[in-house]
């Protein structure tokens, strides 16, 4: 059981929250290629090790955020806003 | 090719009077030989049943299998042994028939007991919206010729005295039933396909992790792994779960997310169960084996992990799912739970076929429901990899139909995990 410090909310447990999948995904121009929007759409980096994700506090405030998460240890590492750049983590294993 | 038939019934007497102590062994353990044919890289059921077919269909039988761990150890060995072929796209019908059709022939053809034992399968309408649902999935599959038949309320309390079909918060409104679906032995699997494959030629290589690949002019030339260098110039890849990690080594993208399913059992009971019960509506399914657990497993875990062990939330509301449906199994002790990294992909369906790079072939993307298509996932990808062009069946699976749009939108038409 993760326990998440919702930025707004505070330390809940994890089924209170939604994983939306992975953060920072840039949606290219209209004018790219089929390859580029298939991997837009479809393509992710499935990190073993350190992942982006963004969350939701779905049965709380119901606010979007993003998550700095490990996928084998299932350690948080940080929380961070929705349009703020990747923090700097000194313990992540890239 | 037959397989050399080392256990049989006179076998079993002449090995008795000796004590068992003359078993030969079921499969070899050799050294890693500099180079092959093929190299094929996961020893679960699809790379073992990917290199038995090689030899035994395609006569490739210089050939190596490369397995992190020991042979099925991974999903393989972690999954609830369900074999179906109700699905709703002709694509994956053709697909997963022609997976059971194997089945049922694979204890004869590797001369092992996979117990298959094909009890039926029912999946559960528990709303008006349910049975509306169902009777469409089941229709089509009839068209497809697939037997399968509708069952009212009165007509599973019938098949299945345990379940409370009438007492359910949501009772049960009538079920679709394949009766060729049922279960079937995994660890078996693994060890007949091994057996199998062994026996015709094939190096089974345990405890032998790829670190990377020489790549040149986009042609795959040698495996690196923490046993020396292996040179080729054709890999099939069968590693579910950590299809990405590999993918990644070798430079080209996958669609696929990585989580957990658990599955867990309770204590042995007497024969109560001689269904698999599947409710989409609560999302769970249980069936009970042959030596009396309740086996039992329900959605995937929220979150991406490589971990291989469930979170707490999801079992909960796994066991809450089954009593609802079997309120008389609340007093069953849990005995064991497991989880499995599962690699799933946009539509639900499996990729089978070539990838960006030459020479190398890949088998991944089934998700939640890798198990009842071992036969088939091995048989396509050895056709693939000796004519270096997907075969018919798989087609449909390219990894190319990320790029073109052709999806096989299971997830959205069975609306039920696979």
């Amino acid at each position: 059981m993760l326990q998440i410090d919702c930025p707004w909310c505070g330390r809940r447990d994890e089924d209170e929250f939604t994983c939306g999948g992975q953060s920072h995904i840039e949606r290219p121009a209209l004018g790219c290629s089929d390859e580029q929007w298939g991997d837009y759409l479809f393509a992710r980096i499935n990190p073993k090790g350190l992942s982006l994700e963004r969350w939701r506090h779905t049965y709380g405030c119901r606010q979007w955020f993003n998550m700095a998460r490990d996928t084998v240890s299932h350690r948080i590492l940080a929380i961070y806003g929705m349009t703020d750049p990747v923090p700097v983590l000194p313990e992540a294993r890239a | 090719m037959p397989v050399p038939r080392t256990h049989s019934a006179l076998q079993l007497l002449r090995q008795a009077i000796g004590g068992h102590r003359g078993w030969p062994q079921f499969w070899r353990s050799p050294e890693p030989k500099p180079a092959y044919d093929v190299v094929i890289i996961g020893g679960g059921g699809h790379g073992l049943a990917t290199a038995y077919y090689l030899a035994s269909k395609h006569g490739i039988r210089n050939v190596a299998l490369l397995e992190k761990g020991w042979i099925g150890g991974g999903n393989t060995g972690r999954n609830t042994t369900i074999v179906r072929s109700n699905y709703f796209y002709p694509q994956s019908t053709d697909l997963y028939d022609h997976s059971l059709r194997l089945y049922e022939g694979l204890s004869h053809e590797l001369n092992i007991n996979l117990m298959l034992s094909q009890m039926g399968i029912l999946t559960l309408a528990n709303s008006r919206h349910d049975v509306e649902m169902l009777q469409r999935w089941s229709n089509a599959i009839q068209v497809q010729g697939i037997a399968c038949e509708w069952l009212e309320p009165e007509q599973v309390q019938a098949e299945v005295p345990a379940l409370d079909v009438f007492g359910m918060r949501y009772p049960v409104k009538g079920a679709f039933m394949q009766r060729r679906g049922g279960t079937a032995r995994h660890d078996a699997v693994a060890w007949g396909y091994a057996r199998g494959a062994s026996q015709l030629g094939v190096d089974i290589i345990q405890n032998c992790e790829v670190s990377g690949f020489e790549i040149s002019d986009n042609r795959v030339r040698a495996v690196h792994t923490n046993r020396g260098t292996i040179r080729t110039d054709k890999v099939g890849i069968a590693v579910a779960g950590h299809s990405t990690v590999l993918a990644t080594l070798a430079g080209f993208k996958l669609p696929l997310s990585s989580m957990t399913l658990q599955a867990y059992v309770s204590e042995p009971v007497k024969p109560a169960l001689d269904r698999v019960i599947n409710s989409p509506m609560v999302h769970a399914y249980i069936s009970q084996s042959d030596r009396g657990e309740m086996v039992m497993g329900a959605g995937a875990d929220a979150y991406f992990s490589y971990g291989q062990r469930g979170n707490l939330p999801p079992l909960e509301d796994g066991v809450r799912s089954i009593l609802e449906m079997f309120p008389r199994f609340s007093r069953l002790k849990m005995m064991r739970q497991w989880g499995g990294v599962v690699d799933i992909s946009p539509d639900t369906s499996p990729i089978i076929g070539k990838t960006p790079v030459t020479g190398m072939y890949i088998n991944c993307g089934w998700g939640t429901g890798g198990f009842k298509a071992i036969p088939a996932g091995g048989d396509l990808l050895a056709a693939t990899i000796a004519h270096d062009k997907p075969h018919p069946l798989a087609e449909p699976f390219c990894l190319d139909r990320f790029r073109t749009g052709r999806l096989v939108d299971e997830g959205a038409a069975a609306g039920v995990s696979h």
